[in-house]
């Protein structure tokens, strides 16, 4: 395993008493592999990746284990950590309006990466940027590396982050809602490149998303959270197939099809959790048509169902197989 | 960049002309003149040293052979109060002292201000920002009329360090206490303005991708933090900058400094005409310089500003 998270649970400390945004997530990602997570907003899988990078809110606490190959992200020194960052995970945001320094040129921003984990010199770093952004496909990109991030289009400055995060050939690419805050067509652009990035530089790249419309043709396996909880994981093709959690069910129902007529498009009743106050049992309970009363008071574990279709799959539901879709 | 400073140098003529025109109607809509005294002088006198200052003469006159003198000559005329001394020999013996107390009062505002906010903001929710806090705001809550007094009781009564007025040139023996007295309250004003414009800075989310990047704290905030969060601070340093190198009355009257905030106070009460004319258009003009370049400031430190 490339990195290994194991019950991983993130709690926020506020006026209001603590916040638990992360319950107890577990997952890894191979060399090479895709893992999509996907949910609603506020169901802890941005504060999932966070946490593993140390880049939670001042606020926020991270507990359990987090391994990239071999060392423990979570007890590394502010030191060590930095090392790792950039150098051997990379990040990437939903909003490249404000995730790149307004107030730095292109070239500043991507040199002090180079210069700082590569000890390359000043205009050595320069060059490689350019090359970097070559390959991301920004036109012209030697000239306009000189330029501030606001000259940029916002499919441009997704692109720049994305060339910013590969410099140091990085093993791993977080991508966090990479495409959410871009028009459609820069989605599918977006997409393309990070697949090609995939497929040229051998990156691993976690995805997290709400759309699975983008994670569709893109991830080998996929995880579904729910309330800082998986609520069920398996490839990518297995769980559009055949969901076996009612949320995921729920979510693939909620998608628009152009291929097939639904009539109204349907969507999950109910609110998200409010996650300071999560019921005692399955957080999906309040919402789920098919809960049981042992649904709301007990939490069903995430277990292995190491025979279903012969593929490896976990789900954390208390309901029969049958019941579910 | 030139076209912006000279458009602005442009507006700024008639934005003096105002503040001229401005000054002369409400000095003379007071009642009162120079020379009515407890004592009234015998109204052929008054008629006589009225008509040596050119005070016979309709407002409009007045103002207008002012307003040439000023631009042509330099020459702000002769003070009613001391009869011996023109306004520009009074701006030429003060100004140098509020300048030299005004700038150091600065620099002291400024550095210590901007420490103190950027550690509270580092520290947020721990005792060293609890402690900034409270500093800051003691700081500004003691008017310079009640520390002025508390210093000079101490360092010159108490310890005997520091002479208790006087500038002697300023000697830093003597540039101590009026320092202290005149940037407290800016100090403190800086780093409140400080620590929040860096609390937010911090929660950006380009210092979230500076932190992914890898980059050491040190690094994140000098290079990425610091110019976004300064520039509130930066619009607040023209005005105040203006108003401590132009002295404080308080500063004037407890050290004996001599500076040109006394002069002004005493000219406003002894309707010193032309000494309050004088300070008005240097305040005036020292302030459409420094917001001027406090414009400047802003355009080069964020790039999507084009001047």
């Amino acid at each position: 395993m490339l990195l290994e998270v194991q019950d991983l649970k993130v709690t926020f400390t506020t006026g209001d008493g603590p916040v638990n945004a992360v319950n107890g997530v577990s997952f890894g990602i191979d060399t090479g592999q895709t893992l999509a997570i996907v949910g609603e907003s506020g169901s802890g899988k941005s504060q999932t990746a966070y946490a593993a990078m140390g880049l939670l809110a001042r606020n926020g606490t991270a507990t359990g284990n987090v391994r990239f190959d071999g060392r423990d992200l979570l007890h590394l020194s502010q030191n060590d950590l930095n090392k790792v960052r950039a150098q051997e995970i990379a990040m990437i945001f939903q909003d490249p309006m404000t995730s790149l320094n307004p107030y730095l040129r292109i070239s500043e921003q991507m040199a002090e990466v180079l210069t700082l984990h590569k000890g390359m010199s000043k205009r050595d770093a320069v060059t490689e940027a350019v090359k970097m952004l070559d390959a991301v496909r920004i036109p012209d990109a030697r000239a306009r590396i000189t330029m501030y991030p606001h000259e940029f289009s916002g499919g441009m400055r997704q692109r720049i982050m994305i060339a910013m995060a590969l410099l140091c050939r990085p093993r791993l690419l977080i991508a966090d809602e990479p495409t959410t805050a871009l028009d459609v067509t820069v989605q599918a652009q977006i997409m393309q490149l990070l697949g090609d990035i995939r497929r040229d530089f051998g990156t691993a790249i976690v995805l997290i998303t709400h759309d699975l419309g983008v994670v569709a043709g893109f991830c080998d396996r996929t995880m579904v959270m729910y309330g800082g909880q998986v609520m069920e994981e398996g490839t990518t093709e297995d769980v559009f197939a055949r969901p076996v959690h009612p949320y995921t069910v729920g979510l693939l129902r909620a998608v628009p099809r152009l291929d097939r007529d639904d009539g109204e498009l349907q969507t999950i009743a109910g609110e998200p959790p409010d996650m300071s106050r999560l019921p005692a049992g399955c957080p999906f309970s309040p919402r789920c048509s098919i809960a049981k009363p042992r649904c709301e008071g007990t939490r069903p574990t995430l277990v292995h169902m190491s025979d279903f279709m012969g593929q490896d799959r976990r789900r954390a539901c208390h309901a029969d197989l049958s019941e579910v879709a | 960049m030139l076209s912006f400073i000279l458009r602005r140098l442009a507006v700024a003529i008639p934005t003096m002309l105002i503040l001229i025109v401005i000054s002369f109607v409400l000095m003379f809509a007071a009642p009162g003149g120079p020379f009515n005294n407890d004592r009234p002088l015998p109204p052929e006198v008054l008629a006589n040293i009225e008509a040596r200052y050119g005070l016979d003469q309709p407002y409009i006159v007045q103002m207008t052979t002012y307003v040439w003198k000023v631009v042509t000559q330099f020459d702000f005329g002769p003070s009613f109060k001391y009869r011996d001394q023109t306004v520009n020999d009074i701006i030429r013996s003060g100004f140098p002292v509020t300048l030299v107390y005004g700038f150091w009062s600065f620099v002291v505002a400024v550095t210590v201000g901007v420490s103190l906010g950027v550690l509270a903001a580092l520290k947020q929710n721990t005792w060293i920002d609890y402690l900034a806090v409270g500093v800051t705001v003691g700081a500004q809550v003691l008017p310079n009329f009640v520390m002025a007094p508390i210093l000079v009781l101490v360092f010159t009564l108490w310890l005997g360090w520091l002479p208790g007025g006087g500038w002697n040139g300023g000697q830093w023996q003597y540039l101590v206490m009026p320092v202290i007295a005149l940037s407290t309250s800016y100090m403190a004003s800086i780093a409140r303005i400080m620590r929040s414009s860096m609390l937010e800075t911090l929660n950006a989310g380009f210092i979230r991708t500076a932190r992914a990047k890898g980059l050491p704290m040190r690094r994140i905030l000098w290079r990425h933090a610091m110019k976004p969060a300064s520039l509130p601070m930066i619009s607040y340093l023209g005005p105040a900058f203006v108003y401590m190198i132009t002295g404080s009355v308080i500063i004037d009257v407890y050290f004996s400094t001599g500076g040109i905030g006394q002069y002004f106070v005493n000219s406003a009460l002894s309707r010193d005409y032309s000494v309050i004319m004088g300070i008005t258009i240097l305040v005036g003009a020292l302030t459409i310089g420094f917001n001027l370049l406090v414009d400047i400031l802003y355009a080069w430190i964020d790039p999507k500003i084009r001047l």
